[in-house]
């Protein structure tokens, strides 16, 4: 039996008809067919599924769709500078070769966005700590921290999240 | 090097959808009418497969079809194969036990498939899995190598008694023995190379699609080699003759070498649709990537190494088993044999060697190639043995190494190798400068001061990339060739599409060939793309693994541009009334050397498709294709030094400091190639310290079969790391490059536990130098 | 996940109304280990009741030393709230070190609790700062509430609504993480308070006992007597009845349980 749920996301108000038990993962990547968020666990232990709801990182696999039910979502597709124009801390892992095979990336960014939002200055440590909860198999960590680092600093000099 | 040509640090093309979420995985595809399938698994490591009843399942909601492998086989799909031969010494033929891609009689290992049901969502097919009832039989179950070969064992296939795959050498015996017995000193340790499980974040995952009207199969999945996996499942798995059947692997999320092969899934899923008439897409879960994405490492090794009076290395003596798993992976033989007992020589002039390796089938997940693939255990026993040599002959571990370095080129090693170039004093001294080798007493002293232990351990790698030439591997056993192929097509416009056989997963190919064809055809790197992973599209090519891609795939793309440059050079030459020889390429430009007549680029095409004034008898177009096949393997090398404290209260090691020197000849992108060492270093330290996979010994029940129990190294685990590169030019491709994917992964194992045992004073200890292990090491050594 | 009817509830009475509804009734609060279950199939209620939109359930008052956190307070709200931070702020650096943020941002105290996994942080806190967990029905003590793995003293749809504690004059906790799960391994909480107008030293360590929770007898000896991280020096911790796994052998845990200890003490002191 399906149910009828709205949420914010990225900005836009939509309703979708899901199932009760699907996660907001699922229901993102199906329904929404936002598939930019990623499934690399689906319990909870990888990250790849970071989003921000109401305004904190959540795993994505860890909600269910219902729950999101009037909630505000942000995903990687609706971060953006402007039109064509990446997003802050997307430019940055692009500069600084923060993404590899790009399947942890989403996942990362979101987290990344949202310690920047609490914490805008952040020290390596902090990073490190921050993100431990995504996992990536393919850069060692050091060019996202690298990334992570930069945009605070831009942060810093005027820049927006 | 221009701003985007070669050796330039240029941000990645791909990362615009990477960055964006707009990369296409597997998982991401939609095919109308497209259904899900979930596997039907053994969760015993051994048992008699009596009897499969899909009645119950088959009355689910949502459920199409639940099909076994008697259908299959009935259907005549073949079984997986392993395409590398190796002999035994005695000269006989690997013993290759059947793997079908549905188990029919017998299961080997949890996780081995017996059926797949097809249903309308994911969630429905798994309900259905979990209601098909197979009744098993369970068997005795042997998950340890060295147990299995023993007597009495339970026997996983007829074909091989004993577990026994096959029992192969390489080297001189005789005068290894008798170097040992007449040596002035001998090292000798037990060496346990652990099991480790790949880990690509994105599982993998297959959708078969089967087109009724054109008769035609579609596969997407995730591969590091489509057009392999279509040679495989055309001339192996019967799914369908090669030009009935498409292979697409798109974004990839990983492989360290798990990839690469074929495994049942994509073939249950082509077959399942044809047989329901509708896409069937897979996707693996996490636990289920655990149990059945194919292992690596898992070696247990007897090594031996005599020196003379003056510490000069006689001869070494190893003795390997390397476990299998439950059936024989596509390269698995390889791995302990050509990729590993070949490169037992090291970084050192070692007048003997022998090497015995015997291959046994276990229940467990089957092993075969995993970052590093054969190079890691070699670096691993060597670069132990020597560290271990010079705390027992008491002198310093650099200059033992030192001493025993290979310094005339070419060097051709008793276990066939022939170096080209290098090194290896080079990356020594670079590391040892960058780590403040020298200042290390003092820091040692300094952490004493706060309770740490510290210590200090190195390692010196070489290993082979770019395994080649064809003919010479196709001698050593191996089924297929080695070569790359490339096709660069110059669109009428100016434009340049370079279609490549390689596939990038997270590599950056996307840039990096780009920079090639930048650099040589002196275009904007925006004009170029590169094309990969559709065997639609592209032609036969061998796909990206062992860190050939820049070697092989780009030396490839290089020999098609030499063509495409020719023949631009000679219609420009015709259409300015000029010598050929006149000729140059700059700033996008064809040029007559000294004077000031030149042509666009998109002029040159344009004219090339035109055909209206083209030199007589030349072919229209502008299109050239190359496949290059190099004259020998690659030989990056350098030396890694890691520096470590541990707290003895309760066994934590902090890496303090990672030091990496490395020469891989001519570097494309250096951001790139940083982001690999990276990498490579991030998968050794966890090999080293934190990851190992387990099966219970009795059961075996897979016990680390999520990030619950298997630790992956995570952003806090990891110290940033300093990396450095040399360059002595790989002589044997026209780029000079020697690879940089595994290097990491290879160098990084025994430079951490060398460390680890320095600061504890214990030279036992296992990988992975868990906390645990580390603080029971230190407990027993104060009960001493 | 099987299908699933789910509710959200506005207030404490209108979830125990749902609860008595269905046939197989949970109550959702953060979700971090309930949707885990689900997927696993280790769990399968056929009615779920959302406790994340209750308002009385959620925020945290500090009055004096009197703390009372709602159940449905995240890790996050927990970690961040000046005011807890001033009276005890062991509780805070506690919330800070669970899981991971996206876990901190979802998990609750209530539902922690509730669920009372053997590695988790608060059951640590709650049995050493002698918290009272407050239900829809009643106020139970910490050492009562705790029962065993997975199990507390909750009836059938009882909801826990606050946990209220007295801060202590000093609190420390300290814990060494399961490499892989980045669970407590063994965790130590130490506070050092008041009863009956005397000075109360309590231990409570996590991740460790085989039934959970415990209270360490020999490093609350050892404290009592000096409330400084050198008394613990030395102390023997029998490894009998702690967990033995392929992480940790009953015998480390129980090094580590000392060693915690001591770090825990050090913080409290600082």
């Amino acid at each position: 039996m399906k149910r009828l749920v709205s949420m914010t996301v990225n900005g836009e108000e939509i309703e979708l008809a899901i199932p009760p038990y699907r996660t907001l993962l699922d229901v993102l990547r199906n329904e929404g067919r936002l598939t930019g968020t990623k499934k690399g666990c689906d319990v909870g232990d990888c990250g790849a599924c970071t989003v921000i709801m109401d305004g904190s990182p959540v795993n994505s696999c860890l909600v269910l769709g219902i729950e999101a039910e009037g909630a505000t979502i942000e995903t990687i597709e609706g971060q953006h500078a402007g039109p064509d124009l990446p997003h802050l801390i997307q430019e940055k892992f692009m500069d600084h070769g923060g993404a590899q095979c790009g399947f942890c990336t989403p996942g990362i960014i979101m987290m990344t966005k949202a310690l920047l939002k609490e914490n805008p200055n952040p020290t390596e440590s902090e990073v490190r700590f921050a993100i431990a909860g995504n996992i990536c198999r393919c850069t060692g960590y050091a060019k996202i921290v690298d990334a992570v680092l930069a945009a605070a600093e831009d942060l810093r000099k005027g820049r927006t999240l | 090097m221009g701003v985007e040509g070669i050796g330039a640090r240029v941000a990645r093309k791909e990362d615009r959808r990477f960055v964006t979420g707009a990369g296409r995985y597997v998982d991401d595809m939609v095919v109308p009418g497209m259904k899900h399938a979930a596997f039907v698994r053994s969760p015993y490591a051994h048992a008699d497969v009596k009897k499969i009843d899909v009645k119950a399942a088959e009355a689910m909601p949502g459920v199409i079809a639940v099909l076994t492998g008697k259908q299959l086989k009935g259907d005549g799909i073949g079984n997986l194969i392993c395409g590398w031969m190796i002999h035994s010494k005695d000269g006989t033929p690997m013993k290759m036990g059947a793997w079908s891609p549905l188990a029919v009689d017998r299961v080997r290992y949890v996780g081995d498939a017996v059926a797949i049901v097809v249903a309308e969502t994911k969630g429905q097919a798994r309900d259905a899995a979990e209601a098909v009832e197979v009744t098993y039989r369970e068997k005795k179950a042997v998950v340890d190598p060295a147990r299995a070969l023993a007597k009495g064992a339970p026997q996983l296939h007829p074909e091989a008694e004993g577990n026994l795959i096959y029992d192969w050498e390489i080297g001189d015996g005789k005068a290894v023995d008798a170097a040992i017995a007449s040596a002035a000193h001998v090292t000798r340790l037990h060496i346990v190379n652990n099991r480790l499980v790949p880990n690509a974040i994105e599982p993998r995952a297959a959708l078969g699609h089967y087109d009724k009207a054109e008769d035609h199969f579609t596969c997407w999945t995730t591969s590091q080699n489509p057009h392999v996996a279509r040679l495989v499942m055309s001339a192996f798995y019967n799914v369908a003759p090669e030009n009935k059947l498409r292979v697409i692997a798109p974004d990839v999320g990983g492989g360290f070498g798990s990839k690469i092969f074929i495994y049942p899934e994509e073939i249950v899923c082509l077959w399942a649709s044809k047989r329901t008439g509708v896409p069937v897409k897979w996707v693996a879960d996490r636990t289920e990537s655990f149990m059945t994405d194919a292992h690596g490492r898992d070696h247990v090794t007897e090594v031996e190494m005599a020196f003379d009076k003056d510490n000069r290395i006689t001869a070494l003596k190893v003795d390997t088993i390397a476990n299998f798993g439950a059936y024989m992976s596509l390269f698995s033989s390889s791995v302990p044999t050509y990729l590993y007992a070949t490169l037992l020589s090291g970084q050192y002039n070692i007048p003997a060697i022998h090497a015995n390796v015997r291959a046994v089938y276990t229940n467990t997940s089957p092993v075969d190639a995993y970052r590093g693939a054969g190079r890691p255990e070699a670096t691993y026993v060597l670069e132990r043995t020597m560290e271990t040599a010079a705390r027992e002959l008491g002198v310093s571990p650099a200059e033992l190494r030192r001493k025993n370095f290979v310094t005339q080129f070419p060097h051709q090693t008793p276990v066939i190798m022939a170096y080209d170039a290098g090194d290896y004093a080079a990356s020594l001294d670079a590391a040892m400068k960058a780590a403040d080798y020298a200042g290390f007493s003092e820091r040692k002293k300094a952490a004493a001061k706060k309770g740490k232990l510290r210590g200090i351990g190195m390692s010196c790698y070489i290993e082979a990339c770019g395994i080649a030439p064809s003919a010479a591997v196709g001698s050593l056993g191996a089924g297929v060739g080695l070569w790359e192929s490339a096709e660069v097509r110059v669109n009428a416009v100016g434009t340049i599409e370079v279609l490549t056989g390689s596939h990038s997963h997270g590599q950056g190919h996307e840039t990096t060939f780009a920079q090639l064809v930048a650099q040589r055809l002196s275009v904007p790197l925006d004009t170029v793309s590169i094309v990969h992973g559709d065997t639609d599209k592209v032609q036969m090519g061998m796909g990206t693994y062992g860190s050939r891609s820049g070697a092989v795939g780009m030396s490839a793309v290089f020999k098609a541009l030499d063509k495409v440059e020719a023949k631009a050079k000679k219609i420009a030459a015709h259409l300015m009334e000029a010598d050929e020889a006149d000729i140059v390429i700059e700033n996008g430009e064809l040029k007559v050397a000294g004077t000031d007549k030149k042509l666009p680029w998109f002029q040159v095409a344009l004219a090339s498709y035109t055909a209206h004034n083209l030199p007589a008898g030349m072919e229209p177009g502008l299109k050239e294709t190359a496949f290059y096949d190099p004259s020998n393997f690659t030989f990056p090398a350098g030396c890694y030094i890691c520096e470590v404290e541990i707290d003895p209260d309760t066994g934590v090691t902090e890496i303090v400091q990672f030091v990496a020197a490395d020469d891989f000849g001519n570097i494309i992108n250096p951001m790139i190639v940083e982001g690999q060492v990276h990498g490579g270093i991030a998968q050794g330290i966890g090999q080293a310290l934190l990851e190992g996979c387990r099966y219970d010994p009795a059961s075996g029940q897979l016990v680390t079969a999520s990030y619950m129990d298997y630790t992956m190294p995570r952003a806090d685990d990891l110290p940033s790391f300093k990396v450095s590169t040399s360059n002595t030019p790989c002589p044997s491709n026209p780029l000079g490059i020697k690879g940089c994917g595994e290097a990491g992964a290879i160098g990084s194992p025994p430079a951490v536990i060398n460390a680890v045992t320095d600061a504890i004073g214990d030279n036992d200890l296992t990988m992975p130098a868990t906390p645990l292990k580390v603080w029971t090491a230190l407990k027993a050594a104060t009960r001493h | 996940m099987y299908s699933l009817n789910y509710h959200r509830a506005s207030s404490v009475a209108d979830a125990v109304k749902l609860a008595k509804k269905g046939d197989d009734v949970k109550y959702l609060a953060g979700g971090m280990t309930l949707i885990p279950a689900m997927k696993t199939r280790l769990s399968a209620p056929s009615d779920l009741i959302d406790l994340g939109h209750i308002g009385e359930l959620k925020g945290i008052k500090v009055s004096g030393k009197n703390v009372t956190i709602g159940a449905g307070t995240t890790h996050a709200e927990v970690a961040a709230n000046e005011k807890l931070k001033a009276v005890c702020p062991a509780v805070s650096d506690l919330a800070a070190h669970i899981g991971d943020p996206a876990v901190r941002h979802k998990g609750t105290i209530g539902g922690s609790i509730a669920n009372n996994d053997p590695a988790a942080d608060y059951p640590a806190a709650l049995l050493a700062l002698d918290a009272t967990v407050v239900t829809n029905k009643r106020e139970i003590a910490a050492a009562k509430f705790f029962t065993g793995l997975f199990e507390t003293a909750l009836k059938d749809g009882e909801i826990v609504t606050a946990v209220r504690f007295t801060a202590p004059a000093k609190a420390g906790y300290e814990k060494f993480r399961n490499p892989a799960s980045r669970y407590a391994m063994t965790g130590v909480f130490v506070a050092k308070g008041k009863a009956n107008g005397k000075d109360d030293v309590r231990v409570a360590v996590t991740g460790a006992g085989e039934n959970g929770v415990f209270r360490s007898k020999e490093i609350e000896a050892a404290l009592s007597k000096k409330f400084d991280a050198a008394a613990v020096e030395g102390v023997k911790v029998p490894s009998k009845n702690l967990m033995s796994d392929i992480h940790a052998s009953a015998d480390y845990r129980a090094a580590l349980v000392v060693v915690m200890a001591k770090r825990a003490t050090a913080k409290a002191n600082s």
